[in-house]
């Protein structure tokens, strides 16, 4: 049989299924096991977090889904307005809780830019920035990481971090995720809720989150789910187009960064074909031409899926014991 | 009268140091330090920036390749390759 992109993907039926599935399991999770009464939802505007909502609300109805709306300093417009749109479109409650100020409290911007500082001395508070990846796809190169800064004028310089740098600058941009979690733990523990996670199959397996930030949750309702399998459901649930059509974004950095420029080798539907193919043995000519790469392109997409996983190991792990 | 360390002998403890080497995967010249899980990503950076500074070579973005970076053998080899064509700063 012949490997296509579109083997990941649900047949209507099964994808109807998966739905109620993941309803039935979602009760069965938080209010048989967990014995809470609902569910916290981070609201981003992005398609992963709108769906787990839909999902939540289906299965414990939308007045047992709070959903946080935590924009910071640096969030795109999108991502305020747009989760606005889902929260809205859910008819869940929702809570504003800005993160600004306790972000800079704990100094993560403050942090974050004095890292930057040890390499560009003249980066300040009106710069902008982010980091990225070389792609593997276009290159042999090694995937060493690099630092692109932007003036107030535009000027654009593109850097490669030393290790210490890099380690900060990641380090102190943690702080977002970390004090979101921290936010949605509070609402948790007011309201007897659990907290749901919002990690897709491909962020979950290859270590895409933040640990003890977007990492940590109580349930993770589609982390079992390839994006383009969630992106199916999003259809299905009714989320509103808007959010379905927007690409993919960090919303992280101060500049705008796509997944593939941090982290992920390929746009997400070819991504998930490759990690299914990876997972299927699929052989490396296949996975070529359904997806119009050769295959020393698909060889170097799989070492770095299996380099991410080894990576995402410790990303996983749970606080081990001494026995 | 200490003695003269030799390129790999210092990338080999460098590696040793700063990374986990199976004990019972000794590491050989050859080893793929990629293949073998002994360094990612940030371990290739941490990896460049120790040649850079340890070998005073400036090292260019298109020169970061597994054929340069991925074992012992492969590392000393672009040093010597980069002295010989004067990249080096200091020695």
């Amino acid at each position: 049989m012949t490997f296509s992109a579109s083997d990941v993907r649900f047949e209507r039926t099964r994808a109807l299924q998966e739905i109620d599935r993941i309803t039935t399991s979602l009760h069965d999770i938080v209010r048989v096991q967990l014995r809470r009464r609902g569910v916290v939802v981070g609201l981003s505007g992005g398609i992963d977090s709108s769906v787990v909502a839909a999902l939540c609300a289906r299965a414990f109805g939308a007045e047992r889904v709070l959903g946080l709306y935590m924009n910071e300093a640096e969030s795109s417009e999108d991502t305020v307005r747009l989760a606005r749109l889902v929260g809205d479109h859910l008819g869940v409650p929702t809570v504003d809780e800005p993160l600004s100020p306790l972000l800079a409290a704990a100094g993560c911007y403050a942090r974050r830019d004095a890292a930057i500082q040890r390499l560009v001395p003249e980066y300040g508070a009106d710069w902008r920035c982010k980091v990225v990846l070389p792609s593997v796809v276009e290159t042999e190169r090694l995937r060493v990481f690099l630092l692109i800064v932007q003036s107030p004028h535009g000027d654009e310089i593109r850097l490669r971090m030393p290790p210490d740098v890099y380690a900060e600058v990641i380090a102190a941009t943690s702080f977002k995720q970390r004090m979101r979690k921290m936010l949605e733990y509070f609402h948790a523990d007011r309201l007897g809720y659990a907290v749901g996670g919002t990690p897709n199959l491909l962020e979950y397996d290859q270590g895409f989150f933040v640990k003890n930030g977007d990492g940590a949750a109580d349930v993770k309702p589609i982390a079992h789910l390839y994006k383009t399998q969630v992106y199916q459901l999003a259809e299905l649930l009714g989320i509103p187009d808007e959010i379905r059509l927007r690409p993919p974004t960090t919303d992280t950095y101060s500049l705008p960064q796509s997944q593939e420029e941090f982290y992920f080798s390929l746009p997400y539907d070819r991504m998930d074909a490759c990690l299914y193919a990876r997972d299927h043995d699929v052989p490396l000519a296949q996975v070529g031409e359904a997806l119009g790469l050769s295959e020393a392109q698909v060889e170097r997409v799989f070492r770095d899926i299996d380099a991410k996983r080894a990576a995402a190991r410790y990303l996983h792990a749970p606080p081990l014991l001494v026995t | 009268m200490s003695e003269l360390i030799g390129d790999k002998e210092l990338l080999r403890a460098f590696i040793a140091k700063n990374f986990y080497v199976p004990a019972d995967q000794p590491l050989d010249e050859r080893t793929s330090f990629l293949q073998q899980g002994i360094i990612d990503s940030t371990g290739v950076l941490e990896l460049v920036t120790f040649v850079e500074s340890e070998f005073g070579i400036a090292i260019e973005d298109h020169e970061l390749l597994p054929a340069n970076f991925d074992s012992i053998a492969a590392v000393s080899a672009f040093i010597d390759r980069k002295r010989g064509t004067g990249d080096v700063l200091r020695l």
